[in-house]
C-alpha cells in the first residue's frame, strides 16, 4: 500500500519521546546535510530525504537506498519524507521508485510525503518504467563453447561458399563481357589501374630493391666461408625470379590495394550504393568488381616484373660494393645460370595471386554490415585472408611446377 | 516559462559571432539569447548556417570573432575543467543520431554515465532502461546495434543518450527530419513532455512547421548570417521580411496553421 501525501506528516509523539533504536545512516551532501536519514521506531521506518538527489550523488544515494531497503524488511510501515529535497532528476526519481518497489509488498505500508509539486511528473514517469524484467542470459559454459564452435564452422563454410560464388559471378561477368565487349567499363579499369599499379611503383621498387640487397648480403656473408661467393648470383636469381619477387609484391598489393577495395566496397554497401545499383538493373559485379579485378590482374604481373628487376639490381649493387664482384661478372654469371624457365614460373603465378586478392577483397567488402566496426573487421580479415591464401597458392604452385619438372 | 529554479535567465548568450567557412562569411555578427526553460526553434533556409551556429556554440567549429556564453561562462575563457563541467550539463541530438555503431543501444545510453559518474552496473542498467522507456522505446531494443534500428528508433535512442546525464540544455538538430508525419508529431509531443517533466531548455534546429507551431515557445529566424526576427509565432506572422513571409505565410504554412486553428477550436 503506497500513499502519497502532499503535506508533511508531523512526527508522532511516540517518535519524539522514544530514543531512536535504529542507527542513523548518514552520508553528507555538499551542503553538509545527509541525503537520506533513517530512523527505526518500533515497527516503523522513518526516512528523511534532503539535499540534491541528482546524478552526481547517485552512487552515494544508491548505497543509502540499499541500506534503507534492508532496514525496511524488518518493519511494517515506512514513512518517506521528501520535503528536504532541493533538486531531483531522473536518477533520484528512479532511486526513490526503486526504494518504494523493493520495500513495498508483504502488506507493508508506505507513505511518501512532502514531495515538491513540480517533481510530480518526474516521479510519475519513473513509476512507469522498468516494469518488464529482461530475460536472463543462459550461463551454460559447455553449451556456449559448442555454440561458438558451431558458429565458427558455419562461418567457415559460408566463407568458402561465398568465395566460390564470387569466382563464379566473376567468370559469368567475364563471359558476358566477351559476348558484349562494349559493356566493359574501361574508364573505371584504367582509373583503378592507375591507383593499384602506377602509384604502387615507387614503394614496390624500394621494398624489392632492399629485399634483393639483403638476400645478396646474407649470401655473400655465408658463402664467403666456403669461397663460393659466385653462387650468390645463382641463389639471388632463382629466389627472386621464382619466389620472392612475386610473393613480396603480392603481399604488398594485398595490404595496399586489397584493403582499399574492401573498404571502398564496404562503405558503398553501408550507404546502400550497392543496393541502388541493383535496383537500377545493374550487376554490382559488372560495375564495381570486374574493373577492379581486371586492373589487379593486369597490375600484378607488371609490378612483379618491376619488383624482380629492382631486387636483382639491389643484389647486384650489394655484390659490387660489399662483395667486390664486378658488375660484368655478376651479369654474365646471371645469364649463365638463370634460364627463362625461372622467370616464366614467377610471372605465371602473378595473375592467379591477383585473382585471389581481388576476389577475397570483393567478398569481404560486400559482407560489411551497417557499422564502422564491421568495416574495420572486414578490411582486416580481407588482408589476413588474402595474404594467407597467396602463400598457400605459392606452395601449391611449387608442387605443381616440381611435378611437371620446370 | 519558468524553470524549476523559478528564475528567468539566459542560459545561452551569443554575441556578435562571426564564422567563416572556406573564406565565406556564414555567420556575420550574429547575436542570440536562449532563456532558461524555453523551447527555442531555430529556422532558416537550407545552407544559411543553422547547423553552423549550433556547432559553434558547441565548440565544434572555430569562430573568428564574438563570444558564446553558456550558463554565464564564456567558453573561450573557460578552463578545461569548467568546459567539461558545462559539457556535462548539455546533451546533443545530432541530425543523423551519431550513435556509436559498435555499441549496443543500452551501451550507447550508458556511455556518458560511464564516463562522468561512478555508478554500479545495476543502477546504470536501470537508469538506461528508464531513459529508453521515457523516449518511448521498450526494453527489447537494449541489445540491438544502431544498424538494426529504424530511423525513428535511432532518433529516439539518440535522444535518450542526449538525456543520459539529465542535462539542462538539449540541442536538437532537425529532430523530426526523416520521420513520417505521425512519427514526427509523436516526437514533438515527446520533446514537450520531457521538457516539462525534466525542466529542460531546448534549442531546436528545425524545418518542420508543425514542430514550430506546436512546441516552440519562441522562434528565431536566421538569414544573411544574422538572426532577423526572434519571438513567438505571432511575431513571425507579423514580420514583413520576404523569407519569413514566404516561410510562415506560404502555401504549406497556411495549411498547417489552419489545421492548428481547427484543432484549437
Amino acid at each position: 500500500m503506497i500513499k502519497y501525501g502532499a503535506r508533511e506528516r508531523r512526527p508522532s509523539r511516540a517518535a519524539s519521546r522514544q530514543r531512536p533504536r535504529g542507527r542513523a545512516r548518514v552520508s553528507m551532501t555538499v551542503s553538509g546535510e545527509p541525503l537520506l536519514k533513517s530512523v527505526v521506531v518500533d515497527d516503523r521506518l522513518e526516512l528523511a530525504a534532503a539535499g540534491a538527489w541528482i546524478a552526481e550523488h547517485a552512487s552515494d544515494l544508491e548505497g543509502l537506498i540499499d541500506g534503507a531497503v534492508q532496514q525496511g524488511q524488518a518493519v511494517r510501515t515506512v514513512d518517506i519524507n521528501m520535503a528536504g529535497v532541493e533538486r531531483l532528476d531522473t536518477f533520484g526519481a528512479w532511486l526513490l521508485e526503486r526504494l518504494i518497489r523493493s520495500i513495498g509488498g508483504e502488506g507493508r505500508g508506505i507513505n511518501v510525503v512532502g514531495l515538491p509539486a513540480h517533481y510530480r511528473g518526474l516521479i510519475e514517469e519513473a513509476h512507469h518504467v522498468n516494469r518488464t524484467q529482461p530475460a536472463p542470459l543462459s550461463e551454460n559454459l559447455l553449451g556456449s563453447a559448442m555454440a561458438a564452435i558451431n558458429r565458427t564452422a558455419n562461418l567457415l563454410a559460408r566463407d568458402i561458399l561465398l568465395n566460390i560464388g564470387m569466382l563464379g559471378a566473376v567468370v559469368a561477368a567475364v563471359l558476358r563481357t566477351i559476348h558484349r565487349p562494349r559493356a566493359f567499363r574501361l574508364t573505371s579499369m584504367v582509373h583503378h589501374l592507375e591507383r593499384v599499379c602506377w602509384r604502387a611503383v615507387p614503394i614496390i621498387l624500394l621494398i624489392t630493391f632492399l629485399i634483393g640487397a639483403i638476400i645478396a648480403q646474407q649470401g655473400i656473408f655465408h658463402f664467403r666461408k666456403f669461397g663460393a661467393e659466385v653462387y650468390v648470383v645463382d641463389m639471388l636469381g632463382i629466389l627472386v625470379l621464382r619466389e620472392i619477387g612475386v610473393l613480396i609484391v603480392a603481399i604488398m598489393i594485398a595490404g595496399r590495394s586489397g584493403s582499399s577495395y574492401t573498404a571502398e566496397l564496404g562503405s558503398m554497401k553501408m550507404r546502400e550504393e550497392v543496393d541502388a545499383l541493383h535496383t537500377m538493373g545493374l550487376d554490382p559485379v559488372d560495375v564495381l568488381i570486374l574493373p577492379r579485378l581486371a586492373a589487379l590482374v593486369l597490375a600484378l604481373p607488371m609490378l612483379t616484373f618491376l619488383g624482380s628487376m629492382a631486387a636483382l639490381y639491389g643484389g647486384g649493387v650489394v655484390c659490387w660494393l660489399y662483395g667486390g664482384m664486378n658488375p660484368d661478372v655478376f651479369l654474365s654469371r646471371l645469364r649463365e645460370v638463370i634460364s627463362l624457365d625461372h622467370f616464366e614460373v614467377g610471372m605465371s603465378k602473378a595473375p592467379f595471386m591477383a585473382m585471389v586478392i581481388g576476389i577475397i577483397a570483393s567478398v569481404e567488402g560486400l559482407q560489411v554490415k551497417g557499422s564502422a566496426e564491421s568495416l574495420g573487421l572486414q578490411t582486416t580479415s580481407s588482408v589476413v585472408k588474402s595474404i594467407f591464401l597467396v602463400i598457400v597458392l605459392d606452395g601449391m604452385f611449387a608442387m605443381f611446377f616440381a611435378a611437371i619438372g620446370k | 516559462m519558468l524553470g524549476p529554479l523559478g528564475n528567468v535567465d539566459n542560459v545561452i548568450r551569443v554575441r556578435d559571432v562571426v564564422v567563416m567557412l572556406n573564406g565565406q562569411k556564414v555567420l556575420d555578427a550574429l547575436s542570440l539569447d536562449v532563456v532558461r526553460g524555453e523551447v527555442l526553434g531555430f529556422v532558416g533556409a537550407s545552407g544559411t548556417g543553422k547547423t553552423v551556429l549550433m556547432r559553434t556554440i558547441l565548440g565544434l567549429l572555430p569562430k573568428q570573432a564574438g563570444t558564446v556564453e553558456v550558463f554565464g561562462v564564456d567558453l573561450d575563457k573557460a578552463s578545461e575543467q569548467e568546459r567539461r563541467a558545462i559539457e556535462r550539463r548539455w546533451g546533443v541530438l545530432f541530425q543523423h543520431g551519431a550513435l556509436f555503431s559498435s555499441l549496443t543501444t543500452i551501451q550507447n545510453v550508458q556511455f556518458p554515465m560511464r564516463e562522468y559518474l561512478h555508478l554500479s552496473q545495476r543502477l546504470m542498467d536501470e537508469i538506461a532502461v528508464a531513459k529508453l522507456e521515457m523516449v518511448g522505446l521498450s526494453a527489447d531494443v537494449c541489445d540491438k546495434y544502431p544498424a538494426e534500428l529504424s530511423g525513428g528508433m535511432i532518433k529516439r535512442v539518440a535522444l535518450a543518450r542526449a538525456l543520459a546525464l539529465d542535462p539542462e540544455i538539449v540541442f536538437l538538430d532537425e529532430p523530426t527530419s526523416g520521420l513520417d508525419p505521425i512519427g514526427a508529431g509523436e516526437f514533438d509531443e515527446l520533446i514537450r513532455t520531457l521538457q516539462q517533466t525534466l525542466g529542460l531548455t531546448v534549442y531546436m534546429v528545425t524545418h518542420d512547421l508543425d514542430s514550430l507551431h506546436t512546441i516552440c515557445d519562441r522562434i528565431a529566424v536566421l538569414a544573411d548570417g544574422k538572426v532577423i526576427v526572434a519571438g513567438p509565432i505571432s511575431a513571425m506572422l507579423a514580420s514583413e521580411h520576404p523569407w519569413v513571409k514566404a516561410y510562415f505565410r506560404g502555401k504549406r504554412a497556411r495549411v498547417v496553421l489552419s489545421e492548428a486553428e481547427q484543432h484549437v477550436s
